[in-house]
C-alpha cells in the first residue's frame, strides 16, 4: 500500500521578496504607530470610577425597619446557607419588648457577625433570608488592618446600612420594586458607564 | 578662549559620561510609556507629571531592594557579571564621535579619543558583553538560566558575523575605518548611507536588534519561555547593572547605526544657509541627538509590532540568511568599485 506523503514545511505561492518579510513588517509598524494616537479607553481610577449595577454583591448591611430596630429575627437561614460559613448569629428571646401593633417579633439577634475574609460575596444570604434583612451594598474598598477588624458585628452592619441609604435612598428597602430600581439606576441610564462619584468607602 | 583649551578634554568627557548615563532614565520612561500606548494603556502617569520621575522611583526600588546572593551560585561569577556588562558599554564610549563645534575658528570633536581603527574598536569592544551573560548564566546555577545564556551568548556570536560584513561593505566604500572619515564621505556626496547601501543598512539594523537581545531577538530574556532566561537570580542592583549595560548597548548600535547609514551629524540643507560656524554645528548636533533618539524609539517600537523569534528561525536566519546576503553585498560592492 503506497503511502501519499504530502511535504507542508513551506506554505506555496511565496516569492522572494515575500520571504524576506520586508512589506508585512512596515505594514505592522504602520498599525502600531497608529495605536499611539488613537484615544485610550482606560479608566482612571481612583479620580475615575465605575458605576456598579444596583444588585453588586459587595459588603453587608442589616436593613432596618420604620421603628429602627434591626429587621433580623435571627431565623439563621443566613448562616446555614451561607457556603464559607461565616455569619455567626446567636439569638435572644425578645419578650414583651419587641410585640407592639401588627408586630409580634419572637426572637432578635443578640449577636450577629459576618467575617467579611471568609465571606465569597455569592450573595446566598440575601436569597435566602425570608424578611429582607440582610442585603449587599456596592462597598467594596474594604481594606484594613487586622484580620480582627474585619469581623464585621450587628452595630457595624447596621452603620453600614445608615451609610449606604445616605447615598441610595431608593435602595432602602430592596426587595420591592427590584425591577424598578434596576431600570431607573444611571446603570442602565448613563452612557458613559466609568465616572460614577458614588462608591463609599468603609473608613 | 584659548585659556579653556587645556580643559576641553575632560568637558568632554564629562559630557559624553553625562549622555549616557542620561540616556538609561530617558528611556527607562520612554520606553514603559511608548509600549504602553501602542498596547492601548497609559503607562505610568503617577509619579511626576507625566510620569517623568518614574525613573527616579525605578532606581531607588532598584538599590533599596535587598541584595541576595543565593547560597547556591558560584559566587565569584555571580558578582563578576553584571559588572563585565556595563564594562563593553562604557569602554566603548572612548570613541563614540558626536559631532563637532567651532568656536573661536578652532574645531573641537566631542569625542574623548580618536583612533584610526574607530569601527573595529567598537565592534570588537561590544562583542565582549558575550562574557557577561557567559558568566551570569553559568554562575546562576540553574538550568534555564543556563539555557538561556548559552542561546543568548550563541545569537550574539552569530549575529556578529553579519554585523561586520555589513560595516565591511561600508568601509569598503569609503576606504577608511574611521568613523569621522565615514561621516565626511556622506556629507561631501550628499547622499547617506542608507541610499547607496540599503542592503547594508537592513543588515546592520537587524544584527544591532540581535546584538542588544531585543525583540523580535529576545528569545533569551522572554518571560514566558525561561522565567528570565540568564538574570533570573539577580536582584536589586545586580539586576539594574545588567538593565545599564542593555540600555547603554542600544545607545552605542543607534549612534553607529546613524553615524554609518544616516549621516552622522548632517541635515542637508543647513550648511549652505549661511548660519555662523557655531550656530550650524549646534544645530547639526541637534539633528544627530534626534536621529538617535528616534532610533532609540524605533528600538521601542519594533519591540511591540513584531512576534518573537523560535531559537532555530533566529539561528537559520542568521547563519543561512544574513551571512550569504552580506558576503553577496560585499562582492557587489567590490566589483562595482574595481569596474565603475
Amino acid at each position: 500500500m503506497a503511502v501519499n506523503v504530502k511535504n507542508v514545511s513551506e506554505p506555496r505561492g511565496k516569492s522572494w521578496l515575500d520571504n524576506t518579510y520586508v512589506i508585512p513588517i512596515l505594514k505592522g509598524l504602520g498599525i502600531t504607530f497608529k495605536h499611539l494616537f488613537k484615544k485610550r479607553d482606560v479608566l482612571s481610577y481612583p479620580e475615575d470610577k465605575k458605576v456598579l449595577p444596583p444588585n453588586y454583591r459587595g459588603l453587608h448591611m442589616l436593613t432596618r425597619d420604620e421603628n429602627g430596630r434591626e429587621k433580623c429575627v435571627a431565623c439563621e437561614m443566613c448562616s446555614t446557607a451561607c457556603p464559607a460559613d461565616c455569619i455567626r448569629i446567636v439569638a435572644n428571646d425578645s419578650g414583651d419588648a419587641w410585640k407592639d401593633g401588627h408586630e409580634n417579633r419572637e426572637k432578635h439577634p443578640k449577636v450577629f457577625e459576618i467575617d467579611e475574609l471568609r465571606c465569597i460575596y455569592c450573595g446566598m444570604c440575601v436569597e435566602a433570608c425570608p424578611e429582607d434583612a440582610i442585603d449587599m451594598t456596592d462597598m467594596h474598598n474594604l481594606a484594613d488592618y487586622t484580620r480582627a477588624d474585619f469581623i464585621y458585628n450587628k452595630e457595624r452592619l447596621l452603620g453600614v446600612y445608615d451609610e449606604y441609604i445616605k447615598r441610595h435612598p431608593d435602595r432602602a428597602q430592596r426587595r420591592d420594586g427590584l425591577h424598578k430600581q434596576m431600570k431607573n439606576s444611571s446603570y442602565f441610564t448613563v452612557k458613559d458607564v466609568k465616572h460614577s462619584d458614588e462608591h463609599g468607602s468603609v473608613h | 578662549m584659548d585659556a579653556f583649551l587645556p580643559f576641553v578634554p575632560y568637558l568632554v568627557i564629562g559630557l559624553m559620561l553625562a549622555i549616557y548615563l542620561a540616556i538609561v532614565p530617558i528611556m527607562l520612561i520612554v520606553e514603559r510609556r511608548v509600549s504602553a500606548w501602542v498596547q492601548y494603556r497609559v503607562g505610568p502617569n503617577r509619579v511626576g507629571p507625566l510620569g517623568l520621575f518614574q525613573p527616579i522611583a525605578d532606581a531607588l526600588k532598584m538599590m533599596s531592594k535587598e541584595d541576595i546572593i543565593p547560597l547556591h551560585v558560584n559566587k565569584w561569577l555571580y558578582i563578576a557579571a553584571p559588572a563585565l556588562m556595563v564594562f563593553p558599554a562604557f569602554f566603548v564610549v572612548g570613541v563614540i564621535p558626536w559631532g563637532f563645534i567651532t568656536v573661536g575658528g578652532r574645531e573641537i570633536w566631542i569625542q574623548i579619543g580618536q583612533t584610526n581603527i574607530g569601527v573595529l574598536y567598537v565592534l570588537a569592544v561590544s562583542s565582549l558583553s558575550v562574557y557577561a551573560i557567559t558568566f551570569g548564566a553559568w554562575a546562576s546555577n540553574n538550568k534555564y538560566s543556563l539555557f538561556g545564556g548559552m542561546r543568548s551568548a550563541a545569537q550574539m556570536i552569530s549575529y556578529e558575523l553579519p554585523m561586520g560584513m555589513a560595516i565591511m561593505s561600508m568601509v569598503l566604500v569609503v576606504g577608511s575605518l574611521k568613523i569621522e572619515d565615514i561621516v565626511n564621505f556622506q556629507i561631501q556626496n550628499h547622499m547617506w548611507g542608507i541610499v547607496f547601501q540599503p542592503l547594508a543598512a537592513l543588515l546592520f539594523i537587524a544584527t544591532a536588534f540581535a546584538e542588544t537581545n531585543r525583540t523580535p531577538f529576545d528569545l533569551t530574556e522572554a518571560e514566558a519561555e525561561l522565567v528570565a532566561g540568564y538574570h533570573t537570580e539577580y536582584s536589586s542592583m545586580k539586576f539594574g547593572l545588567f538593565y545599564l549595560g542593555e540600555y547603554c548597548n542600544m545607545l552605542t548600535n543607534s549612534i553607529m547605526i546613524t553615524c554609518l547609514f544616516l549621516g552622522g551629524w548632517h541635515i542637508p540643507f543647513v550648511n549652505d544657509m549661511g548660519f555662523s560656524p557655531l550656530t550650524r554645528d549646534l544645530i547639526n548636533l541637534g539633528g544627530f541627538a534626534f536621529k538617535v533618539l528616534f532610533l532609540m524609539f524605533f528600538y521601542v517600537w519594533v519591540r511591540w509590532t513584531l512576534p518573537r523569534f523560535r531559537y532555530d528561525q533566529l539561528m537559520n536566519l542568521g547563519w543561512k540568511k544574513m551571512i550569504p546576503l552580506a558576503l553577496a553585498n560585499i562582492l557587489i560592492t567590490a566589483i562595482w568599485l574595481a569596474f565603475v
